[in-house]
């Protein structure tokens, strides 16, 4: 729009600027930690300018904490995460909105139910089942009685177990189910008009030819938003990580950050490496980030489309 | 229990306004706005446990910035022992990583706005700030109640990150959040049962926020 507000643009441009100071500020501290010395760090009051010793605490704290196996486990579990995710949404958004079952509807509460059920919430149960992902078929066959019928029978006695502690299938597994994903796929296969699907049908093209020939290209930027934000929640996992791995080959780099707290700063404890714990913290965000900011077209465009 | 509502409200009201400011002046699209709009965007990636961690520097009474306002007036500042700076730590830990995603929603509100209806308003006279009060702030109040929702049921499950890696649920239970004594009573404490007892109480909540927002966004889509 056309106006003249030469006062109202000064004070655009300043509220915008204090907001980029707000968010970059912390980061650059942390930067600045960063490079510094345990001399340099600890100096009071702190020092504000970058110093030289940047890669020096990246490759200490790089091996110190044994980053690289890390890194691998966190970027195997968010790519796992993110096709998992991507794939199953697709199918079942493709199932409840194609085809006309009696199933439908009820499939389409039951996975409503659980964008109410966040990992958090349900997280003694997943590790419950977690810890041995047979248990409710194990109940199951207790329960009708199957388990004592084939003791008595051969004198096997059935016991299944199969724990999904310290592995990447569990760490991937128990969230790879998304209701929100079901529902932006659902959203976008909705506005995709019958006759489009009436056409492919008379063309002689079946379910899963339509699926791979039509919904999957025309839903490209929707693969594009939601892998974007699996792939940084992926990466960000910490509770469920925290819980089910105590093997540190096995462990991802944001359960790192806790072991990397400088404790007893104040207390009187340790010394405080708060240059180390920043360089890993600089690890841990950026490789996130730079997904988001790569594809930060897509990214807000598939939010505008969930928002419609 | 307390602890988790102020938490929740502390970090929506200071997570969404700031946010909202943000927006409406990122939306008058001067130059530079793509700029900007990346640097509000990113943080959005940041890992809870990271920015947990980036704050209790930043907040250090001894290390960080605030070391300059202790070394002016000693024991001012000291989250480790003070309950509700330390509160107030992670409210703003907690705020700052909100930011991103609400200014996301908030632009995208905005820029649904028909621009028709900002131009006739521009023609009747209605200046730019009188514009955002009259006519794009009423017709994003859906998108803001959305937001409202998100932020307060993420507050309650993912706030984890935060509080585990900057205060520890304390000091003396201070900044004990509903999530965190879940684990720390369930995973360290061994107590499932009371564990399990207080998911419910967190389910109940998060189920009862999704019911808001679902009838609400019922009522709101008109695809015809």
């Amino acid at each position: 729009m056309v106006e003249r507000t030469p006062i109202l643009n000064i004070l655009t441009d300043l509220i915008l600027l204090s907001g980029l100071i707000l968010l970059l500020g912390p980061i650059y501290l942390v930067f600045v930690a960063s490079t510094q010395t345990l001399q340099e760090v600890s100096a009071i009051p702190a020092r504000l300018l970058p110093s030289s010793h940047f890669f020096e605490n990246l490759s200490t704290v790089w091996q110190q904490s044994d980053f690289q196996t890390k890194f691998l486990n966190s970027l195997i579990v968010a790519v796992g995460v993110t096709l998992g995710k991507i794939t199953i949404a697709g199918i079942t958004a493709f199932a409840i909105v194609f085809f006309d079952s009696r199933a439908r509807m009820p499939v389409f509460w039951l996975i409503f139910i659980t964008l109410m059920l966040p990992l958090e919430v349900r997280i003694v149960p997943t590790y419950a089942v977690a810890a041995n992902a047979l248990s409710p078929f194990q109940t199951m066959l207790d329960g009708l009685g199957i388990t004592a019928l084939v003791r008595g029978l051969t004198g096997i006695e059935i016991a299944l177990d199969w724990s999904l502690l310290n592995s990447h299938v569990g760490l991937i597994l128990p969230v790879i189910a998304t209701a929100t994903g079901t529902f932006l796929y659902r959203q976008f296969f909705l506005t995709i008009p019958d006759e489009m699907v009436e056409a492919a049908r008379m063309d002689g093209a079946g379910p899963l030819r339509f699926l791979w020939d039509i919904l999957v290209p025309l839903s490209t930027t929707n693969m594009a938003a939601l892998a974007t934000i699996m792939f940084v929640s992926g990466w960000n996992q910490y509770l469920w990580p925290l819980l089910i791995i105590t093997d540190p080959a096995y462990s991802v780099v944001a359960l790192e950050l806790r072991t990397l707290i400088p404790d007893g700063s104040t207390t009187g404890g340790g010394i405080p490496y708060w240059n180390l714990a920043m360089a890993g913290a600089l690890i841990v965000m950026v490789p996130p980030v730079l997904v988001v900011i790569a594809m930060q077209r897509w990214f807000v465009r598939g939010l505008l489309n969930t928002e419609k | 229990m307390r602890v988790s509502l102020l938490y929740a409200v502390g970090t929506a009201a200071l997570g969404m306004g700031l946010a909202l400011v943000l927006a409406l002046f990122a939306d008058r699209q001067l130059a530079g706005y793509r700029l900007y709009r990346v640097g509000m965007i990113w943080p959005y990636a940041v890992a809870a446990p990271a920015i947990g961690l980036a704050f209790r520097y930043v907040f250090n009474p001894s290390a960080g910035i605030m070391s300059y306002l202790n070394a002016v007036l000693p024991g001012l500042w000291d989250p480790v022992m003070t309950g509700w700076q330390s509160l107030l730590m992670i409210i703003i830990a907690g705020a700052w990583k909100n930011i991103s995603y609400n200014f996301i929603f908030f632009l995208a509100a905005l820029q649904s706005i028909p621009r028709g209806l900002v131009e006739a308003a521009a023609l009747d006279g209605a200046g730019v700030t009188r514009r955002m009060r009259d006519i794009q702030l009423p017709l994003m109040a859906p998108t803001f109640f959305f937001v409202l929702v998100i932020n307060i049921a993420d507050s309650f499950t993912d706030s984890f990150g935060i509080v585990d890696t900057m205060t520890v649920g304390g000091p003396a239970r201070a900044t004990n959040l509903l999530v965190y004594r879940i684990y720390s009573d369930g995973f360290q404490g061994q107590n499932y049962s009371s564990a399990a007892a207080q998911s419910v109480i967190l389910m109940a909540l998060v189920i009862a926020l999704t019911v808001l927002q679902f009838r609400f966004v019922e009522r709101k889509i008109h695809y015809t």
